[in-house]
């Protein structure tokens, strides 16, 4: 952080970005204290869990170009995951986070490394058929542990002993968005990182990644692990808070939201996946009033949105945070 | 014992004189031969040119070599190492660096990031350090950006560091591939038709360019179907045609050649039918 901080030009963008960080932090940290309708906070708790699943399919989806429509299925088995250990074995949920997160990585490892090579529509089918498999297997009931199509029941509230019991709506609300603040910190943190570009290269131009001595197979491999394991979070805190699971919640239909948060706010714009998951989650409460018509308002607005401004709402910027040149500030500059 | 000694001189000697092998390289496409049994040596610290008429194998050598495509018959050999079977990634990091006909940049990057992703292979920060952002990552991104713009500086980009790539002039993309190529600090770069789509001024600049950084412990194989662009920088010339190598050697002996002069003039026959 501090590196860049060091020249006029480089700090007043910094500082500005970083007003506009901070801003937006305030906003959601006194939220709850302003609005004090559970309901209201309730929602917000959904637009945090498509925020952290926008995040974790924009992974996949916006920094690799990977065309994922199973997405959900990561965030199943993190659910279940959660679900059924908690349930059987009492586990505390905090611990189950990260094993659920674990969970979640390993599927994803074993499921995609077959298909990794697969491009394009044809990876995007199987990750179709994935997440379906996946959806009709807790449906099945294997070996009597998901409870078919009535899921898994009576999950814990996340505590650790009496100190923090995590209880009410208001503090699920910070629960996720804590969650979801961590993980932007360390989404940026990656963006700006040699991982980050080379994911970027291979979603610009696989043939010039590998030659540019990218391990494409590896860097893929690693953003659906990643990704599955943030989805597997986020299915791991929307059991603890509906105290359910069931099957229907990882519908083909939520991974096509998913997709519709990354396509909304712009493939690999974390702002943007703030923006779509606010898009996704709030304009069914908004236009509740009108329910029937409301899908065909959506779809319009997609189709609009796709004319108008296919790069999504606010995608990513590019070279707008100029860091001062080392060159001249090291003196080594011939010029 | 004496004579295993001898063996191992002789192929030191060749390792530091010969940069790149090819050893009876064949790659068919379905009934079509494309490369046929072709030999080549790439001599170190050397600019040597691989020409011959469109549609010859030239790119499909450079595409087996950068291991892109995988050849049907024949191995190849980097400093005495061979690399037939190796991922391209991996032959990038053994130090062979390449550029491409239509050239292939990552076009909404900006142009800094653009030759600093060529340095992927010469880096090594994993996963937690560049989520923690740990001392080590942040030495190592500045690194990265320090060598990257000194490419871009040399090349004549510095001004267009913070460009989309795709929004860069022809020519200064051409360039860009170069730079992109550089940042890996290969020990061979193939060039394939850097070239074309450039005016003369511009790819007089660019043969200028490549005479300028052959002098940096560097070889460099070039392809070109324009015969008169290669003569003036080339030390060693190999002319394909039809998959097969017809002619080598140095470019005033090529040029004068019968069979190569055939071949190039073959090719209009054909052009005009």
């Amino acid at each position: 952080m501090n590196t860049n901080n060091k020249t006029g030009q480089s700090t007043g963008i910094k500082i500005k970005n970083n007003w506009f960080a901070i801003v937006v932090s305030l906003l959601f940290l006194l939220f709850p204290l302003v609005i004090k309708n559970n309901y209201f906070i309730d929602v917000a708790f959904f637009f945090g869990i498509y925020t952290l699943l926008g995040l974790s399919l924009n992974i996949v989806l916006g920094e690799v170009g990977l065309f994922d429509l199973g997405h959900m299925g990561f965030a199943a088995i993190g659910a279940y995951t959660t679900a059924i250990l908690n349930t059987s074995f009492g586990i505390p949920i905090f611990v189950l986070l990260p094993i659920s997160a674990i969970a979640a990585a390993i599927f994803a490892y074993l499921v995609t490394s077959p298909i990794i090579h697969l491009r394009g529509d044809y990876l995007c089918i199987v990750t179709i058929g994935m997440g379906e498999i996946v959806r009709l297997t807790l449906i099945n009931n294997p070996f009597g542990i998901t409870g078919g199509p009535n899921g898994v029941f009576g999950i814990d509230f996340p505590s650790i002993g009496n100190l923090l019991i995590i209880d009410n709506s208001v503090k699920f609300y910070y629960f996720i968005w804590v969650a979801v603040g961590l993980t932007v910190l360390a989404l940026i943190h990656l963006q700006d990182s040699r991982i980050g570009r080379a994911w970027n290269c291979i979603r610009e131009d696989i043939i010039a990644a590998e030659a540019s001595g990218i391990d494409v197979r590896y860097y893929k491999l690693l953003a659906f692990v990643l990704g599955a394991a943030l989805a597997g979070v986020a299915g791991s805190i929307y059991a603890s808070k509906l105290m359910i699971v069931s099957p229907e919640s990882f519908s083909f239909m939520e991974s096509c939201m998913l997709f519709c948060i990354v396509l909304i706010g712009g493939m690999g714009s974390i702002p943007g996946i703030l923006i779509g998951a606010a898009a996704i989650s709030l304009f069914p409460e908004i236009f509740q009033t009108f329910a029937q018509y409301r899908m065909l308002i959506f779809g319009a607005a997609l189709v609009l949105m796709m004319m108008f401004r296919p790069g999504g709402v606010w995608p990513r910027q590019r070279g707008k945070i100029q860091t001062e040149s080392i060159l001249v500030k090291t003196g080594k500059s011939e010029i | 014992m004496e004579k295993e000694v001898q063996e191992l001189k002789e192929t030191m000697v060749s390792d530091t004189e010969i940069v790149l092998e090819t050893d009876n390289l064949t790659k068919r496409f379905g009934g079509l031969v494309a490369v046929n049994r072709f030999d080549l040596k790439v001599t170190k610290g050397k600019i040597s040119s691989i020409i011959g008429p469109n549609g010859a194998g030239k790119t499909t050598v450079f595409n087996v070599i950068t291991g892109i495509y995988q050849p049907d018959d024949g191995q190849y050999f980097f400093k005495g190492e061979k690399i037939s079977g190796l991922k391209t990634h991996q032959i990038l990091s053994k130090g062979i660096a390449r550029t491409f006909q239509n050239i292939r940049l990552f076009q909404n990057m900006t142009c800094l990031e653009n030759v600093m992703s060529g340095q992927h292979a010469r880096s090594q920060s994993g996963l937690w350090p560049s989520i923690f952002r740990l001392p080590s990552q942040i030495k190592e991104e500045q690194k990265i950006q320090e060598i990257a713009e000194r490419r871009l500086e040399q090349v004549g980009l510095i001004a267009y560091k913070h460009e989309l790539a795709k929004n860069i002039a022809y020519g200064n993309q051409r360039m860009l591939e170069i730079a992109r190529a550089l940042a890996s600090n290969p020990y061979l770069l193939i060039l394939d038709e850097p070239s074309s789509g450039l005016n003369d001024k511009e790819s007089e600049d660019l043969m200028n360019f490549l005479d300028e950084i052959i002098k940096e412990d560097l070889t460099i194989l070039l392809i070109e179907h324009d015969m008169n662009v290669v003569m003036g920088i080339s030390d060693w010339v190999t002319v394909m045609d039809e998959g097969k190598k017809i002619a080598e050697g140095k470019p005033e002996e090529v040029y004068s050649d019968p069979i190569v002069i055939e071949a190039y003039l073959g090719k209009e026959e054909e052009e005009e039918i």
